[in-house]
């Protein structure tokens, strides 16, 4: 039978590997986007495993609402990024210094 | 190996795979059709625990509306990617000692001595008669009826935020004003003129 830990483990990684992801493309806002999105998966599987072991619904119904919340984080992430680069023509995170003093 | 574990330890391996081909590629829409990947084995490892609605859902919002919008944008932004990769390398050794300590550190308090099946007996199977979608749907509009408003709000809110945010008035483009073309007389267009007939 699969067990708990497994689920759990396969989260870890998956939550690992975005960490890494955010570190080594600091520069490209999309792809830092995905690993955001990567992140909040990682935190999803842990809670739907959870809900199995425990018999409770409450945690997919947790799962619900961080789907919800993730998809108006990508919708207005994209926003933003769209209109950042109609102004500057970039979306490298290092030329967003306009605030810089 | 039962069958099922066969299938966790699939799905489980090709999420971690995609997961790496999305950190590590070139092009941006490479590494948004591995997150698509992603979500579609992930949805499979989320079957497997039972949570088919869920499983359902993370396949129709991410992989049908989340992905497209990602996909959707990449492809309508012009991105110079070398400059993109610039700090890749540079990078890449802090992202590694990071995720190894994270990992270390996670696999200690997640390792089967605390969360294996001596500690969480796998629950038995639900019965044939068992319905996902109606548990969650009944623990959703009764007990958890207020946070299910709220996160309409706060889609409504997105939905409003980036229509905001995006929106732009051209003034230099033309367009039609329909209204205007219906009121147009035929005095304002036609002119008839006098003239005498010419002769060559």
């Amino acid at each position: 039978m699969i067990s708990l830990s497994e689920y759990l483990i396969v989260a870890a990684l998956l939550f690992v590997i975005s960490v890494a992801g955010i570190f080594i493309n600091r520069k490209n806002l999309l792809v830092l986007l995905m690993c955001i999105e990567l992140m909040l998966l990682a935190v999803n599987i842990n809670f739907v495993a959870f809900s199995h072991f425990l018999g409770d619904v409450t945690g997919q119904v947790f799962v619900f609402f961080v789907l919800t919340v993730a998809a108006a984080e990508a919708a207005i992430g994209l926003a933003i990024l769209i209109v950042l680069f109609r102004r500057r023509r970039t979306i490298n995170v290092d030329d967003l210094n306009s605030l810089k003093g | 190996m039962t069958f099922e574990k066969f299938l966790f330890y699939v799905f489980a391996f090709v999420v971690i795979a995609a997961a790496l081909m999305v950190i590590t590629r070139r092009n941006p829409v490479h590494s948004a059709l591995f997150l698509v990947v992603v979500f579609f084995n992930t949805a499979g490892l989320w079957m497997l625990a039972e949570a088919e609605f869920l499983a359902i859902s993370l396949v129709l919002v991410y992989v049908g509306a989340v992905m497209v919008l990602f996909l959707f944008v990449i492809m309508m932004l012009d991105v110079d990617l070398a400059a993109m990769r610039a700090g890749f390398i540079r990078n890449l050794p802090v992202g590694i000692v990071v995720a190894l300590l994270m990992l270390a550190e996670m696999v200690l308090v997640l390792s089967p001595s605390h969360f294996g099946l001596q500690k969480y007996a796998a629950p038995s199977p639900a019965p044939a008669d068992y319905n996902n979608t109606a548990a969650l749907g009944l623990s959703l509009f009764t007990e958890h009826l207020y946070a299910l408003e709220i996160a309409a709000v706060i889609l409504l809110v997105a939905m409003i935020a980036a229509i905001g945010l995006t929106l732009r008035k051209r003034p230099d483009t033309r367009r039609q004003v329909v209204s205007r073309q219906h009121m147009v007389k035929k005095k304002d267009r036609l002119k008839v003129i006098k003239m005498a007939a010419e002769e060559k």
